[in-house]
């Protein structure tokens, strides 16, 4: 089996072993091993389909929402597996933002407030402290502190994904996994998103999909490359963008499919 | 340098055109049958919804005026009953369906719910009677209310499960992703995000109940009197129509065209209540 | 910045997670509430009609006989008047629902559809006992006056006169079709034009761009694509008329009996039920009631699963709704 390499950049936060997943009887995954590095980023990059989305939504055991789904191999959080244990507990240290911003249909500061709410975070806190810090967080802050009380959906499209950040962040996750969180938004909205996370990193680990590798290439520390649901390569960010190990990598960086 | 119709075009032209018209004639016949209704409803009934008619007891046959009031109240009493008892499980029901629901027991569900939802409204009339009435020996608002009951728990099932359904999937996932448990992010993301298309729904249901005559002939029965307990016959407005209508006296008649105004218009109300409700769009916020 | 997990999940966070489980069995009890009290209904009308069952037989479902006094009865002329009503009902309403309907999908402004179709929608919403209301004041003289002195003029050559025969009352099955077909319309009309608009817009253009006219196109090409649906509005009709009782029991004139003339005095199961079964005395009486009540349900229930299949097949057929 390939061992695809694992850049030591810092200690491991979280490790895929083997992770095999299916849909019904399809197959998306197979045999993934892929090391997250502590309080870097690392990218996923493919073309779509390669399984590059799927696997991030194993990491915080979101697919398990889905019907008919079905995941082998071991996911490590801290050396400790997270397929163990208690679900909701996993995904309140492992954050996720999707692809297209999903505020719920609720205030600003309702939005923040709901994480730490229902995981019984609030006590002996300032709620509005907490909607603060996270907004700040986000850089959000100095566009909303006058309308906290106003719907999430009155914000831009921009807006609206680093509130899902900043609601995300509210929770003090240790990892923040992002879907293609970009792919929705315009370049300036793209452009202040990438600034964040490269902020962000400091604060907690960051796993990011993106189908474009402009945007790996400014933000990852690390990347890795999927294709067909197999990880083809994973490596430091410059090395996979300018001297790639496996042809399949330097075809699709040099644009010769996909 | 036009072009030549030929015969045959031209035959072609006129059929189209005589069949698209007669499509518009279809449409205006079957609508303009609602404003044909409204018409005689306030003609006949118009002059005779009058205080009396909300505040009064009928009168014997023979005797003049009087009004409906008690009809009112039982109308009240049993489609309040039929709510209390209907929604609550109805709703339950299609959170389950649209959440929890395994693929092969959730069809069984739906269909289910799909055929007691097109079982004729005297069918479900002899069932409320020999469940309730004929076991407690009594016509009474109980058996009533139970009887519209019934019909309400799939209307409100279907609803519900329809409505929470198309609830986008990402929102759910925003709200599992932050740790939320599944029942926590149904309470407080899905269904707050559906309920203005779940209140329609309801809306609707309680407002086609309250028009329903057949499941109360057996059940509510009627009653020219107030009735003083929910184990009594009780008067209700749709029954009152039907036996005021039927009977050969005209000064009921009057008072049935009255009572049938004011049933429509509040059927009206609800539908047009519930309608613009969903226009405000059912899933934006607030 | 990264806090442990374990510190933060008080007690409370625990029950939280039982609480999938339980959320889980509270609702599927009311979820199953449905299926429970749909098989208690069967089995009530099963249990109440056995006496009559055992008596009759199948010759229930046969005979004409309808007397209280002897306890005899059979299902016949009942039967027949909820089929001929129904039918009469459909001959009016289905050429009037689905011309409605295409000009509502292939010709009205989307406005104007709208609009038209809220309308549609209200009359659906009009309860029965009102319909009855207004045919037994309105409807009911001008049919007998105006409408079946006239169709028995019309209709007075051989071999049709007999079904426009007798007397004119007014009431009767012809009467109870036309009130039942103004009430089923509104199903067909808003059934069908979902399925007419179901049908993709390719469709229309292909005929067209081939040089078709509008009707040509409609009539040829987006009807037959839709018809499963549109058959669908019409059994889902059918099932409405078939079980409709107040406006039907108001018209029907309560003859007992099968009459060839379609402007005579009829009964329908439902009517039938409505009208005798509060003061019905005897156990046999009753039991005979509810079997009929059993055989409407059977009916309906027949022809709402054609419907509800019909409606099935041209949904995964057709293309995205409206």
């Amino acid at each position: 089996m390939p061992e695809p390499t694992k850049p030591q950049t810092a200690p491991v936060k979280m490790r895929a072993k083997n992770v095999n997943f299916y849909y019904g009887s399809f197959q998306a995954l197979y045999d993934i091993n892929l090391d997250f590095a502590t309080n870097k980023v690392t990218a996923m990059i493919g073309p779509s389909g390669c399984g590059k989305s799927t696997f991030l939504r194993n990491l915080n055991r979101i697919n398990e929402t889905l019907r008919d789904t079905r995941l082998e191999g071991e996911i490590t959080l801290d050396d400790e597996n997270i397929l163990d244990q208690d679900v909701t507990a996993v995904r309140r240290r492992i954050g996720m933002v999707f692809q297209r911003p999903n505020p719920f249909p609720k205030s600003i500061f309702e939005n923040i407030i709901y994480g730490p709410k229902i995981n019984g975070m609030l006590k002996g806190k300032n709620a509005a402290e907490i909607v603060e810090t996270s907004l700040r967080r986000a850089a959000l802050w100095e566009e909303t502190k006058d309308k906290l009380n106003e719907s999430a959906y009155a914000l831009s499209g921009g807006q609206q994904q680093r509130l899902c950040i900043a609601r995300a962040l509210a929770v003090n996750p240790e990892v923040l996994l992002l879907d293609e969180p970009c792919s929705a938004l315009d370049p300036i909205a793209t452009s202040k998103i990438e600034d964040l996370l490269i902020t962000l990193k400091h604060q907690c680990t960051i796993v990011i999909v993106t189908h474009n590798m402009q945007q790996a290439a400014r933000v990852a520390d690390t990347t890795g490359f999927f294709l067909l649901g197999k990880l083809i390569e994973h490596d430091k960010t410059e090395v996979i963008f300018k001297n790639p190990s496996r042809k399949e990598t330097e075809d699709y960086i040099t644009g010769r499919f996909g | 340098m036009a072009i030549k119709m030929t015969p045959r075009n031209r035959r072609r032209l006129i059929v189209n055109n005589i069949m698209l018209s007669a499509t518009a004639i279809c449409a205006v016949i079957t609508v303009s049958s609602l404003f044909l209704i409204l018409m005689y409803l306030l003609k006949n009934g118009g002059q005779s919804v009058d205080l009396n008619f909300f505040t009064q007891l009928p009168k014997s046959p023979g005797e003049l005026g009087g009004g409906m009031a008690n009809a009112i109240v039982g109308s009240a009493t049993v489609v309040a009953l039929a709510s209390v008892i209907g929604l609550p499980i109805g709703f339950l029901a299609g959170v389950y369906l649209a959440e929890f629901s395994p693929k092969g027991f959730g069809f069984l569900v739906r269909y289910t719910a799909d055929l007691l939802n097109g079982v004729p409204s005297i069918v479900i009339g002899i069932f409320a009677w020999g469940l309730i009435v004929h076991n407690m020996h009594h016509f009474s608002a109980l058996a009533g209310g139970f009887a519209l009951s019934l019909m309400l728990i799939p209307i409100t099932a279907r609803g519900t499960e329809q409505f929470l359904l198309e609830v986008p999937r990402t929102m759910r996932e925003g709200a599992l992703a932050l740790g939320a448990p599944m029942w926590v992010t149904i309470a407080t993301v899905i269904v707050p995000a559906a309920r203005k298309g779940i209140m329609t729904s309801m809306i609707l249901g309680v407002a086609r109940i309250s028009g329903e005559t057949a499941p109360l002939l057996f059940t509510a029965l009627g009653n020219q009197y107030w009735a003083t307990s929910l184990n009594e016959p009780t008067a209700s407005l749709p029954v009152m129509i039907f036996t005021h209508a039927t009977a050969p006296y005209e000064d009921w008649h009057r008072q049935a065209w009255a009572a049938g105004l004011v049933l429509l218009g509040l059927v009206f109300v609800a539908n047009i209540l519930a309608r613009t409700i969903v226009s405000r769009g059912a899933s934006l916020p607030k | 910045m990264a806090t442990p997990a374990a510190d933060l999940r008080p007690k409370y966070k625990k029950a939280l997670i039982g609480g999938d489980e339980l959320a889980k069995a509270f609702t599927f009890l009311f979820a199953a509430l449905i299926l429970v009290v749909t098989v208690l209904l069967v089995l009530e009308l099963w249990r109440t009609s056995s006496p009559a069952k055992e008596k009759f037989g199948f010759g229930f479902l046969t005979s004409q006989l309808w007397n209280p006094v002897t306890d005899e009865y059979g299902a016949l002329p009942f039967i027949y008047g909820t089929v001929l009503t129904s039918f009469l009902a459909l001959l009016i309403a289905v050429p009037l629902g689905v011309g409605a309907a295409i000009y509502l999908s292939e010709l009205a402004l989307p406005r104007v559809s709208n609009a038209l179709t809220f309308l549609v929608e209200l009359l659906a919403a009009v309860p029965s006992v009102i319909f009855g209301l207004l045919a037994i004041f309105t409807l009911v003289p001008a049919m007998r006056d105006y409408v079946q002195p006239a169709l028995q003029k019309i209709f007075s050559f051989q071999p049709l006169a007999p079904f426009f025969d007798g007397p004119t009352f007014g009431v009767g099955y012809l009467t109870a079709g036309i009130i039942l077909a103004v009430m089923t319309f509104p199903f067909i009309i808003s059934v069908s034009r979902e399925a007419l608009m179901a049908v993709p817009r390719e469709q229309r253009e292909a005929a067209l761009a081939l040089g078709a006219t509008k009707w040509e196109s409609t009539w040829q090409i987006v009807l037959p694509y839709a018809k499963l649906g549109i058959l669908g509005s019409v059994f889902l009709g059918l099932a409405r008329a078939l079980g409709e009782t107040m406006a039907v029991t108001m018209v029907i004139g309560n003859s007992e009996a099968i009459h060839q003339s379609i402007i005579s005095p009829g009964y329908t199961i439902a009517a039938v039920i409505a009208n005798n079964f509060a003061e019905a005395s005897g156990k046999m009486f009753t039991s005979a009631l509810v079997e009929l009540g059993l055989v409407l349900f059977a009916l309906t229930m027949l022809i709402n699963g054609f419907a509800q299949l019909m409606i099935v097949l041209t949904t995964k057929k057709g293309a995205a709704k409206s």
